[in-house]
């Protein structure tokens, strides 16, 4: 049974964790992700889940205790954005290198400095080389799913890694959308009951975990989480199918939109690939073939899906909300050109860098991407590789 | 406002975001007024906060200021007070800011008696994030975090800096005013750490949450709750529950740390 209901994300995120039932959640509040937490503290205490919720003095003790915790054996969440995230730094690489399938929804937001508390991708982008998996949601609805999946995806044993669940701050986490949740019951069987092989409170089998691991063995340990990430795309894609089963609402690594016979694409994260969506379809329209490939998955990178997805295409346009000083744009641009370097037939790759700080999105943007994707396609010349879209220059 | 404190704000940022009947307001215009009578050259001073309500306060202020990450006010202003050991160091903090994310810098810059001043705004809860208990609401109040009352036990944050070290601590409360400027004053002017806690109103949350009625209301509670350290020594602990205590707790000369500092730099360097 569906039900087909209004929710802001963060409201959609809570209403997953409410239907989830972590054993522990431990959390520190932060614009905008605060409310996801004050909703679901209010879920335990009005009895609704079995959770121990856990107040903690800063981010960095959020996820410390959500190591705790999933070492403990919990099945654990957190949750945060920005420059709580940041301060979780230290700890979120402790949480993948120590295998805890800890599930924690962002609230994409700006970093610090200038001050800023609106949204782009900065806060999860900083976190790419961390070992997490990271999951991208447009709106409310692929929020939700992803909650759901990602707890599966991430006690799947051949993974065993924290999953972020991305969505943008205040577009999606303050905006009320129409959704459609599962029934609780839909939920419990999808999610199952988590029964990790080893843990702290095993008594029968007493293990040491966050060891001291040198030379001998430290190397080995990291492969292993390359491993865990390979093995993660398979899994991504077969809980999408099962979920697909239970919902009604398909996922995998990547979504494409009208990319089939497309000549021109972009590609981009979480609430703007809907603007792109609505772009698109007036561009059709008017008889441009244009498409659009949102990467659901940012970490593992669907490489081999990505340069499949745009092999036909002959100009792409990568646009990220997010910055790294490389002097060679965004971060996404850099993957998705290396993911079509292979392919060796001259697809024109140009980035775009928007939104920063919450600089609107315009669709007369996406627009003009695509018209400048024509122009590359007609003239065969790319001028300049990265852009800034949106900006006072 | 009186005319002569107008060249302290920055005019073209006003108005401040604080809600109707915020106290905020009010320590703001205290530390100014204790600037003002000290007669320091705004220049030589340095206004630092981190995050929250509180924090906001230097944005408005016509001063060197930073505006830092969240909790970490004191670590930032120790980096200053290190490069530029003449200049007035002020921190400006909340309950949440100082004693939670920022305990652990607090208690140190305590016990190195650093000289900075820190003011603390303590609304016992965080405000910016709608309303979550704090290491500063008292045991039993209401936040969004705790319905059914607040089990952890509060800080009291003037035994906290003593203990860890301060060598000036004292406490005020937004109704008191002219007692509030004075203990400024002579926190700004003290040689080391010093901290002057503030008893601060937010009825947006705290009020709300703990049905205390109007900001008006709240003043007459920080009025009538609020007694002198000498009266609160002939109280019971039980007769003082609920009363804010008041005054200059602990005001001592120790040696300061960027002075020590320097000694040893001398001392390294052949020296005596």
């Amino acid at each position: 049974m569906n039900n087909r209901v209004a929710l802001t994300g963060n409201e959609a995120v809570a209403q997953a964790m409410k239907q989830i039932n972590p054993d522990v959640v431990a959390a520190y509040p932060i614009t905008p992700q605060t409310e996801i937490v004050q909703f679901f503290s209010n879920f335990v205490n009005n009895g609704q889940v079995d959770t121990e919720f856990v107040a903690v003095e800063s981010e960095h003790s959020a996820m410390s205790a959500a190591v705790g915790a999933a070492s403990a054996g919990a099945r654990t969440m957190t949750a945060t954005s920005s420059q709580g995230l940041a301060l979780m730094f230290e700890v979120v690489y402790i949480a993948s290198a120590m295998r805890l399938p800890i599930v924690f929804p962002v609230a994409n937001r700006a970093l610090s400095g200038p001050i800023n508390i609106h949204c782009d991708h900065s806060d999860a982008m900083g976190l790419t080389n961390s070992g997490v998996i990271q999951l991208f949601s447009e709106n409310a609805q692929e929020a939700y799913d992803n909650m759901i999946q990602a707890v599966r995806i991430a006690e799947h044993p051949d993974v065993l890694l924290p999953v972020m669940v991305n969505l943008d701050g205040f577009i999606t986490s303050h905006a009320l959308d129409i959704l459609e949740v599962l029934d609780d019951e839909t939920v419990k069987n999808f999610v199952g009951i988590y029964n990790p092989e080893e843990f702290l409170l095993d008594v029968k089998n007493p293990i040491s975990m966050g060891n001291l691991d040198m030379y001998d063995f430290y190397f080995e340990h990291r492969r292993q989480q390359v491993a865990a990430m390979e093995a993660a795309k398979k899994v991504i894609e077969d809980v999408g199918k099962e979920f697909e089963k239970v919902s009604g609402r398909p996922y995998g690594l990547i979504e494409t939109y009208k990319l089939d016979d497309a000549d021109m694409a972009v590609v981009l994260l979480n609430s703007a690939a809907g603007s792109a969506k609505g772009v698109v379809d007036e561009l059709r329209a008017k008889g441009m073939k244009v498409g659009v490939l949102k990467p659901r998955a940012f970490r593992p990178f669907p490489f081999e899906e990505i340069s499949t997805a745009l092999k036909g295409v002959k100009a792409v346009a990568v646009l990220d909300r997010a910055e790294t000083f490389s002097t060679l744009g965004g971060p996404m641009f850099a993957d998705v050109r290396a993911a079509l370097y292979d392919l060796k037939n001259d697809i024109k790759v140009i980035n775009y860098v928007y939104g920063l700080g919450g600089r609107d999105l315009r669709l007369e943007d996406v627009e003009q991407v695509f018209n400048e994707l024509d122009e590359i396609v007609k003239s065969g010349k790319t001028d300049k590789v990265v852009n800034y879209l949106g900006l006072r220059e | 406002m009186r005319k002569e404190l107008e060249k302290y704000f920055r005019a073209n940022r006003l108005p401040h975001i604080w809600c109707p009947g915020c106290g905020h307001g009010i320590i703001t215009g205290a530390l100014m007024r204790a600037i003002d009578n000290l007669k320091l050259d705004k220049k030589n001073i340095c206004i630092v906060s981190g995050i929250g309500c509180s924090s906001r306060a230097p944005g408005y202020l016509d001063f060197y200021t930073l505006h830092t990450t969240h909790g970490r006010g004191l670590a930032f202003a120790t980096g200053i007070k290190f490069a530029k050991p003449d200049l007035k160091v002020i921190v400006v903090t909340g309950d949440g800011d100082c004693t939670a994310i920022g305990g652990n810098h607090f208690i140190h810059a305590c016990r190195r008696n650093i000289d900075i001043t820190t003011i603390v705004f303590n609304n016992n809860i965080y405000g910016m994030t709608s309303g979550q208990y704090s290491p500063m609401t008292p045991k039993g109040a209401y936040a969004t975090t705790a319905p059914y009352g607040n089990i952890d036990r509060n800080f009291d944050l003037c035994k906290l800096a003593d203990a860890a070290g301060a060598t000036y601590v004292a406490r005020s409360t937004v109704y008191h005013v002219p007692q509030l400027i004075k203990l400024m004053e002579k926190a700004i002017d003290h040689k080391g750490f010093s901290m002057v806690e503030v008893a601060d109103i937010c009825p947006t949350y705290f009020g709300r949450k703990n049905k205390l009625g109007s900001p008006v209301k709240m003043m007459e509670v920080l009025r009538d709750s609020a007694i002198s350290i000498k009266a609160a020594e002939k109280l019971s602990k039980e007769e003082l529950v609920g009363k804010i205590i008041t005054g200059e707790f602990h005001n001592e000369i120790a040696p300061e740390y960027t002075e020590e500092y320097e000694k040893t730099i001398e001392k390294a360097q052949g020296g005596c």
